[in-house]
């Protein structure tokens, strides 16, 4: 059983406009994936595609006007979008923790590092503070803080970019969850903090066997530490499977065009038609969301695309694959 | 070879933070750019990169060294004297959203270089703006619309336009890639190899992502901490980097290819403040291969193996103990 399995989940953003016209956008439209333990699963896609808000959706982090219109996400069997509020909050940051993107704007800025990483254990797990003191400092220092019993009494604003986001982590894992989803882990970073950051996300996973899941626009970081990919486009998933054998053969029009895009594959002088603005969600066109940018779209793309699975996993939502 | 259009030679910025803290943003930074040649800048935040860029076009006044464009010393010239030389130097900013008037249609900011520049009639300037809007591939439609209806891309394009219009010789481009959507990205590449090929524009590109400047520059600049540590062409930087900084740097890119073998050099530590530097190498507090020595002398750039196109500056190259450690790549 995998450990998380989200099925056609929806979320609608739904607001009134100035002429008080109810406006629905359609933000989420279906998306279904899993996750087993000992993966890493890359969820990938431009601006607007709904990568963060799948995460805050399965947390029920959701505020109005975002709203669940359905669908399921089974951890370990349970839906978390069916469980009272009660239950939920003492799953979230104890089997479940979510390690957002700006990492400065996540601590608390009234307290000590320490004291931060002591509350949260202690909220879940109970015990002593000298017990949860030391299970932070032996955490801060699995994180390759150096110093970290010194660390304990910093103050986040003393902290630099790279060690706020460890912090962060550090904060994740004082629970030993079972899922860590990482929005954005190492946007903002220098590419040599990046590196550090995202070696010691897969060390985590490879070593406790827990599953994560990074959210993140940069296809290098997909390719080199993700086991899986999804790829999103107007709040669905359009293609997933293994890294590899997305990377080789992309079978959806926008998978294709996105790998294309990258500076590995692009051939400058080789004119080509590109991506525009991310698609208007409260005007869908029935059918593929991809259809009026598509180069292969027929008059079959108004109607809803089937999952085609290509083998080992590999599925793309698309009329033109063939199986 | 063709002559450089930009020489800077020593340049140094400092900022004064209060009266005894200053920033030491760029120390002694040399380079040039010959006619045509795109320079990629890389390096991490605070490593000077939009300081220099925005000192060779004057924007900045530098505290020291010595800027010439075109043989022209304009290290010190007067605000008044940099005006007309911005017709020939030109830049293109990283956010598009807050580079452009909110408040002029998309038309009228195109023609804006115009009409600062040239004795273009009101109707010549609309008719090259349009001729502008085209060649970015914007639709003229959009030449009436006001930026807060354009999207990133279309408004980096904008800002490209604004740039071209008097056909500068020089176009700093500072991360003009960065705030955007990979595909939307790719377009403005291709548009920018573009321009390069027919206007014969220099560019200086910064960017901190290492994809983009190895697919656009002819030759890289690798700064840390406002120093210069290597200057060579492209592809012997990604290939075959002397100083160990740029070989950690150049190996923590992570290409968009998981079949593409990655060299792993993973640094310790973060980039220091630019406030207290210390003497000698200014890498040599992060570095695997540094000795005492490292902490005294400041390292020259030098040519490396007699080559005098790639320079370095490590003391260690000559030692022939430059290379830095690789780890054991764990995913396969």
């Amino acid at each position: 059983m995998s450990l998380l399995r989200v099925e056609d989940l929806h979320t609608h953003f739904i607001s009134r406009d100035l002429d008080n016209q109810i406006q629905v956008a359609k933000a989420l439209n279906g998306v279904s994936f899993s996750l087993d333990a000992g993966r890493i699963l890359g969820l990938v896609g431009e601006t607007g595609a709904g990568k963060s808000l799948t995460a805050t959706s399965i947390m029920g982090l959701l505020r109005p006007p975002a709203r669940i219109m359905g669908g399921r996400a089974l951890f370990q069997g349970q839906d978390l979008l069916a469980m009272p509020d009660d239950d939920l909050n003492a799953l979230r940051g104890r089997d479940i923790a979510l390690v957002v993107q700006s990492p400065k704007s996540s601590l608390d800025p009234l307290s000590r590092i320490g004291d931060q990483l002591i509350r949260i254990r202690r909220a879940h797990r109970g015990g002593t503070a000298s017990e949860a003191r030391e299970k932070a400092i032996a955490t801060l220092g699995a994180l390759g803080i150096p110093d970290p019993a010194r660390r304990m009494q910093a103050w986040p604003h003393e902290l630099s970019g790279g060690m706020a986001q460890r912090v962060l982590i550090a904060l994740a894992l004082m629970n030993e969850p079972r899922l860590l989803i990482a929005d954005e882990p190492t946007t903002g970073l220098d590419v040599t903090v990046q590196a550090q950051i995202l070696d010691l996300l897969r060390d985590l996973v490879r070593r406790t066997g827990i599953a994560a899941m990074i959210i993140t626009h940069d296809l290098g970081v997909v390719a080199h530490y993700c086991d899986e990919m999804a790829v999103m486009y107007a709040g669905a998933i359009v293609e997933s499977g293994p890294v590899r054998q997305v990377f080789r053969r992309p079978a959806h029009p926008y998978t294709v065009n996105l790998i294309g895009a990258t500076p590995e594959r692009l051939r400058l002088g080789a004119t080509r038609t590109v991506g525009g603005p991310p698609p208007n969600l409260k005007a869908l066109p029935p059918g593929c969301p991809y259809q009026d940018r598509c180069p292969q779209a027929g008059a079959d793309c108004t109607m809803v695309p089937p999952d085609v699975p290509l083998g080992e996993g590999h599925v793309a939502r698309c009329h033109r694959v063939a199986a | 070879m063709t002559a450089p259009i930009l020489e800077v030679e020593g340049l140094v910025k400092h900022f004064d933070v209060s009266r005894h803290v200053k920033v030491h943003a760029v120390n002694g930074v040399s380079f040039s750019i010959r006619e045509g040649e795109t320079l990629g800048v890389v390096g991490e935040s605070g490593s000077g990169k939009s300081t220099i860029g925005r000192s060779v076009i004057r924007l900045l006044s530098p505290t020291g060294g010595t800027i010439r464009f075109r043989g022209r010393d304009i290290t010190n010239l007067p605000e008044s004297a940099c005006r007309p030389l911005r017709a020939e130097m030109q830049m293109v900013f990283q956010d598009p959203w807050s580079a452009l008037n909110p408040r002029i249609r998309i038309g009228d900011l195109i023609a804006e270089p115009l009409k600062l520049h040239t004795r273009l009639s009101a109707a010549e300037r609309r008719d090259r703006a349009e001729a502008l809007a085209i060649r970015v591939r914007l639709t003229p439609e959009l030449l009436t619309r006001f930026p807060a209806e354009l999207s990133g891309g279309q408004l980096q394009r904008v800002c490209i336009a604004r740039a071209i219009a008097t056909s500068p010789k020089l176009i700093v481009l500072d991360e003009p890639t960065s705030s955007l959507d990979l595909s939307v990205r790719a377009g403005i590449l291709e548009l920018l190899a573009e321009l390069k090929a027919e206007t014969g524009a220099a560019m200086m590109f910064i960017s901190h992502d290492l994809g983009t400047v190895k697919l656009i520059s002819d030759r890289i600049l690798v700064l840390y901490l406002g120093s210069v540590v290597e200057y060579a062409p492209t592809a012997q930087v990604f290939a075959d980097a002397a100083h160990p900084y740029s070989q950690a740097l150049m190996s923590a890119h992570l290409p968009a290819d998981p079949d593409a073998v990655l060299k792993r050099h993973v640094l310790q530590g973060e980039i220091p403040s630019p406030i207290n530097l210390p003497p000698g190498c200014h890498f040599a507090s992060r570095c695997p291969v540094a000795v005492p020595r490292c902490r005294i002398e400041t390292p020259r750039l030098d040519a490396v193996a007699g080559d005098a196109e790639h320079r370095a500056a490590c003391l260690r190259i000559a030692e022939g103990a430059n290379r830095i450690p690789a780890l054991e790549d764990a995913h396969g």
